[in-house]
């Protein structure tokens, strides 16, 4: 049916869910770094974590990865010939992939996990205090396993619109599932037999990641009840 | 670093060009789709299966789905089915500016049909008791009742998802479409200076956002001042 293509676009489909979790990797880091600085009462840490958020959260997926691709090509390369370097540096689309939607999506997760952060209530973490434990303890055995329960649905949700937002990659030359159905679809003349099996692909991998996710939800919401109405 | 000022300065023509449609697909995929998602969201609350489920099938795939395959079906996908291409409508089909209207209005319509599924169904018991009380008939409770509470409830959500279909209309210019994205992308073919080139869209993406943000907390102030936190 996909004339030999199947499993160059089930290559494809590794390659996006490689770079999918990679990306979301390096969202979790800068989001916690900045819930962190938004959280902190240091304005000069306050307020570039609110810029971050603000800014990133208002501009087009499409041009942050246009930006960081092109420009950062642009970059590397005058920083090379200003090093002495004469060759022209190709930049790999694919740790520009991770780079831009883990800069994207760190600004997405920060706003989550300062939310879900505010909504622990105070009295444990001084109660943690109250028993001796530094503020390194109090956050790792008191905040943040907390912070797992509160955090899941809107991780859940970033982690559904990062998978997605993958496609675009593909733009700057990634040959990702969506790269190379196109090829496939220019060289048979069927594009929509093969866009329809990359939209089934990403379906399977919304609807398997919605199942996982649930599951773990399940596992850190034991001991409370939701308000029945 | 500096950007080239007078160079942008020169190229505003073109990206107020793309500012244009961009600003032209935006309202024109919005309404359609919320012309579609008010019937969705009604099925989608249905107490009949056959309502309900297609409503639920459609919007689960459509957001589970990303939105450039979407439009890729649309655009590239159907010019491969001879009666498309033999239809009266492959006029309208074979354009750029349709098929995204139409893939924008199709994704937009199954997220606003999921908001105002979520708003019905948190319409307050007493809304519909009263209704059911001064006689009204099913016809007349959703029309005067439920739809205009829900609507009004759903305003805040729906505020995000214009700003989510702001940022999406950037696809539109990977189908050759010249929106600010795309006009970024021709300055950037002219005169290779990427920074200058998508530093300027974003910009006014940033604009945009800013100014529908307030703009929604005008129609909010309208709209739902019954909710608003009491003054004294």
């Amino acid at each position: 049916m996909l004339h030999g293509y199947g499993s160059s676009i089930l290559d494809g489909a590794w390659l996006s869910i490689h770079l999918a979790l990679l990306a979301m990797a390096l969202a979790i880091g800068l989001g916690l770094f900045g819930a962190a600085c938004r959280l902190s009462p240091l304005k000069w840490l306050a307020v570039p974590g609110e810029v971050y958020t603000t800014v990133v959260r208002g501009i087009p997926d499409l041009v942050l990865i246009l930006l960081v691709f092109y420009g950062g090509q642009d970059l590397v390369n005058r920083l090379a010939l200003a090093l002495g370097y004469e060759q022209y540096i190709d930049i790999n689309p694919f740790v520009a992939g991770v780079c831009t939607l883990g800069f994207i999506f760190g600004a997405y997760l920060s706003e989550t996990f300062r939310g879900a952060f505010l909504a622990i209530p105070k009295g444990q973490a001084e109660a943690g205090m109250a028993y001796g434990m530094s503020a390194l303890q109090v956050f790792v055995r008191i905040s943040l396993p907390q912070m797992v329960r509160l955090a899941l649905p809107g991780f859940t949700n970033n982690w559904l619109v990062l998978t997605k937002s993958t496609a675009l990659i593909s733009v700057i030359g990634l040959q990702d599932m969506m790269f190379k159905a196109k090829n496939a679809a220019d060289a048979t003349h069927q594009p929509f037999t093969f866009f329809l099996a990359v939209a089934a692909l990403y379906l399977l991998l919304t609807s398997a990641s919605l199942l996982l996710l649930r599951g773990v939800e399940k596992r850190y919401s034991v001991g409370f009840k939701a308000a029945e109405l | 670093m500096t950007l080239d000022y007078p160079l942008i300065w020169q190229n505003l023509p073109l990206y107020l060009n793309g500012i244009a449609l961009t600003l032209k697909v935006l309202l024109i995929s919005l309404a359609c789709g919320l012309a579609l998602a008010i019937p969705l969201g009604l099925m989608r609350v249905s107490r009949a299966c056959l309502l309900r489920y297609p409503a639920w099938l459609y919007t689960y795939v459509i957001r589970g789905t990303p939105m450039l395959v979407q439009l890729f079906l649309i655009y590239y996908g159907l010019a491969q089915f001879e009666a498309v291409r033999q239809s009266p409508l492959w006029p309208y089909l074979s354009s750029a500016t349709f098929c995204t209207c139409l893939a924008f209005a199709i994704n937009t319509s199954a997220y606003s049909a999921e908001l105002l599924a979520g708003s019905l169904r948190a319409t307050p018991r007493g809304e519909v008791e009263a209704a059911r009380a001064m006689g009204m008939s099913r016809l007349t409770l959703y029309r005067r009742i439920l739809l205009p509470s829900a609507l009004r409830r759903t305003l805040p959500q729906y505020g995000n998802e214009v700003l989510m279909m702001l940022q999406t209309t950037s696809l539109a210019s990977i189908v050759t479409l010249v929106d600010i994205t795309g006009a970024a992308k021709t300055f950037n073919a002219r005169y290779y200076l990427p920074f200058e080139a998508f530093i300027t869209a974003g910009l006014i993406y940033l604009v945009l956002t800013f100014l529908l943000v307030r703009l929604f907390k005008l129609a909010e102030r309208h709209w739902l001042a019954y909710l608003a936190p009491r003054k004294h």
